[in-house]
């Protein structure tokens, strides 16, 4: 009798499945600072539309990932709008997944879209998704660790000097590292660092007949580079960082530099959050030799409407609402300068408020100019992107690559062994997939 | 004949036990005062084991973030509602492979717990495709029958070996009395399986409330459970460990104190029929 009682009341409950009205949009997002302080903020948004109700999913990176991935392949539709990065923008309007964006409305200001972030996110010059927030990479240093040891940071520094001065900084005794790096396997981890750094060292991921590069010297260069300093320099355990490992060591002084995405800044700078906030300088991403690649990292989230949706026209009011110039003012109305979503626009960077309120807008300004996602190595490439590679292959491979690479920093294998691996997985990946392709 | 057990080993085999038992519970404890503490010091070297300045602040952001209630509410009813569907199916199925087997059970047995053995992503593409064209997406019922199916094999196994144990002489003495198969399986095996069904099913409760691979992939907001709240603060740029520990604290503490009040029943349903 209670089973019943029970099942009955489970079947009742089963129908509550919730009675939207007609214009509700679903917005699938990230959990991050800037996203959060977007939904605290969206009553301007209803104000100013009124009948456009918001709902929001917040899933983790890599789940978002997979979720919205598998409902923009299957047409579902579950939702309006879905935040996505560069990565994904090229490739999901190649294959006609997203809405071009032509109705952001009369005021949209398109032309003062940083061009890197606008191309980044345009497909045969059309826009296929608004940019929220942007990063490129920079160097984070302590300057009174500096000022101890003797060393001026140049801002535009070489490899070489970095790897002195880490050196230098170095105290394992009292653990001060003197550079904490991405070490932690996955595509978007330790391989966005690595292929920047591969970049800046004159490597390539393809040649231009799709033929993979780890057999070349630059690679090795890069890699070794990489190990040696690591193991001398940097902390223990270097192979399980990833970006919020290496932000706790950095706030909490363990780090003499940490070279990562710019928006990292805003966390270090943060005197709530870092120990060390009055104490960071900022250089723009090291170039190798006579080299001048800065290893164009650059990263972007967007806003962007799935092709399956029925509320186009409302989604684009929203995410012209999202990413206008007037959308940075309400924030800084709301919760000052230092917090407005950072890398979207060229005004932002113009503005004398934000330069006061963020110290290290200058050099994120420079950073994001400096990276080119076109052309992001020395020698030629059949493909765009500069920290990742702009194929749905890639995914894979670079998550494979990346346990590789970690594998060989733990100690586990001989960079030889890790180049030599991830040129035989990536050849027989790619030759699966069917590369080169026309 | 009870053994005679000295003092020492009786105190070596506690402390043994006890370390192991903190061991255990020491990520949950570990969790829950990290919730207490902010997002500075929750990332604090050396870490402070109680002794910062403890705040309830994480909750209330949590509170003010998201709808706790809702996503309980959804755990709640996906939860019992595919434990109680899974064992409708299920009863009747370890009946008939426990008392009325053929020579195709064992292999029908092994068929279902192969089911498990497939890495689940294998199947999301068509399940997806399923749903979408069924209007199950991001449904309550949807997740109900995707999660008993999921746990189905579980349950009949579990019910399948209690039931062996109990003697089929019972059941034929009912049957020459005239009962009938639904009354034989409802008055006279059921009362007799109580404890092995009670297990099973804290146990199935158990995994459907911590299921998070199915539960994410097929909900949005109107039917996400507390899988999705807690995968809302978990983030690869930027520390929200409080934060997160906050909403994990708030999406188990449920299911722990269920535990808790139910270990005795949740023990004994295990060991059930193990000595004899």
């Amino acid at each position: 009798m209670t089973l019943k009682t029970i099942l009955l009341g489970a079947v009742s409950a089963l129908a509550f499945s919730g009675l939207a009205s007609a214009e509700t949009l679903t917005i699938a997002t990230v959990n991050n600072g800037d996203m959060i302080r977007m939904q605290k903020l969206t009553d301007d948004f209803k104000a100013k539309n009124p009948g456009i109700d918001l709902e929001w999913v917040t899933l983790e990176e890599n789940v978002l990932r997979q979720r919205v991935t598998t409902d923009i392949a299957t047409k579902s539709g579950q939702y309006d709008i879905m935040t996505i990065g560069t990565y994904e923008v090229p490739i999901w309007a190649k294959q006609g997944w997203l809405l071009p964006l032509d109705k952001l409305g009369a005021n949209y200001d398109q032309a003062d879209l940083l061009p890197a972030i606008k191309d980044a996110v345009s497909v045969d010059g059309k826009l296929y998704a608004a940019p929220f927030y942007g990063e490129s990479a920079m160097i984070m240093y302590r300057k009174d660790l500096f000022e101890k040891a003797g060393l001026t940071m140049p801002e535009n520094p070489k490899w070489d000097f970095i790897a002195d001065a880490a050196r230098k900084i170095t105290d394992k005794g009292s653990e001060t590292y003197g550079i904490c790096l991405r070490g932690k396997a996955g595509w978007g981890e330790n391989m966005a660092f690595i292929t920047a750094l591969a970049n800046s060292f004159g490597g390539r991921w393809f040649d231009e007949s799709w033929k993979a590069q780890f057999d070349q010297p630059e690679w090795k260069q890069a890699l070794s580079f990489y190990v040696n300093l690591m193991k001398d320099a940097g902390p223990p355990g270097a192979s399980s960082n990833g970006f919020n490992e290496n932000l706790a060591l950095f706030q909490t002084g363990k780090c003499g530099m940490w070279i990562d995405a710019t928006v990292a800044a805003s966390f270090v700078s943060n005197p709530k959050e870092s120990k060390v906030a009055d104490k960071v300088g900022y250089a723009l991403f090291p170039t190798s030799g006579d080299l001048t690649n800065h290893g164009n990292w650059l990263w972007a989230w967007n806003l962007g409407i799935p092709a399956g949706t029925k509320k186009a026209e409302a989604a684009q009011k929203f995410i012209s609402w999202a990413t206008d110039k007037a959308y940075t003012e309400l924030v800084a109305s709301k919760e000052g300068w230092a917090n407005v979503p950072p890398g979207t626009r060229t005004s932002l960077y113009t503005n004398a408020e934000y330069q006061k309120a963020a110290p290290f807008a200058a050099m994120t300004q420079k950073a994001m100019t400096a990276a080119n996602t076109a052309k992001p190595t020395v020698k030629p490439v059949p493909y765009t992107g500069g920290q990742f590679v702009a194929i749905p292959e890639f995914q894979g491979i670079g998550t494979a690559v990346g346990q590789q690479f970690s594998a060989a920093l733990a100690g586990q294998m001989t960079v030889d062994q890790a180049l030599q691996g991830a040129q035989q997985l990536t050849s027989r990946e790619m030759a699966k997939a069917g590369y080169p392709k026309k | 004949m009870a053994r005679k057990v000295s003092t020492r080993r009786k105190l070596i085999m506690s402390a043994i036990a006890w370390t192991l038992g903190i061991l255990i519970f020491f990520p949950i404890l570990w969790t829950f005062i990290t919730s207490f503490k902010t997002e500075a010091e929750a990332v604090a070297s050396p870490p402070s084991f109680l002794f910062f300045h403890w705040t309830t602040e994480n909750y209330a952001q949590v509170q003010e973030r998201s709808d706790y209630f809702l996503h309980f509410m959804n755990s709640v009813v996906v939860s019992l509602g595919s434990t109680f569907l899974g064992l409708l199916i299920a009863i009747p199925a370890a009946w008939a492979m426990a008392f009325s087997p053929t020579k195709r059970t064992k292999d029908v047995l092994m068929w279902m717990l192969s089911t498990k053995m497939m890495p689940p992503v294998g199947a999301l593409i068509p399940i997806y495709l399923i749903f979408r064209d069924g209007g199950l997406l991001d449904t309550r019922t949807g997740l109900v029958i995707v999660l008993t199916l999921i746990n189905l094999p579980i349950i009949v196994w579990m019910l399948y070996t209690y039931f062996k144990e109990i003697p089929g002489e019972i059941l034929e003495a009912a049957r020459m009395d005239g009962a009938s198969l639904p009354k034989e399986i409802v008055y006279v095996l059921t009362p007799m399986a109580v404890p092995g069904i009670a297990s099973t099913l804290l146990l199935n409760i158990i995994l459907s409330w911590n299921e998070a691979f199915w539960t994410l992939n097929l909900s949005a907001s109107k039917a996400a459970p507390l899988t999705a709240f807690i995968a809302s603060y978990s983030s690869p740029e930027g520390l929200f460990y409080a934060k997160l520990s906050a909403a994990s604290t708030m999406a188990i503490a449920p299911i722990l104190i269920m535990g808790w009040f139910s270990q005795k029943q949740l023990v004994r349903g295990l060991t059930f029929g193990a000595v004899k």
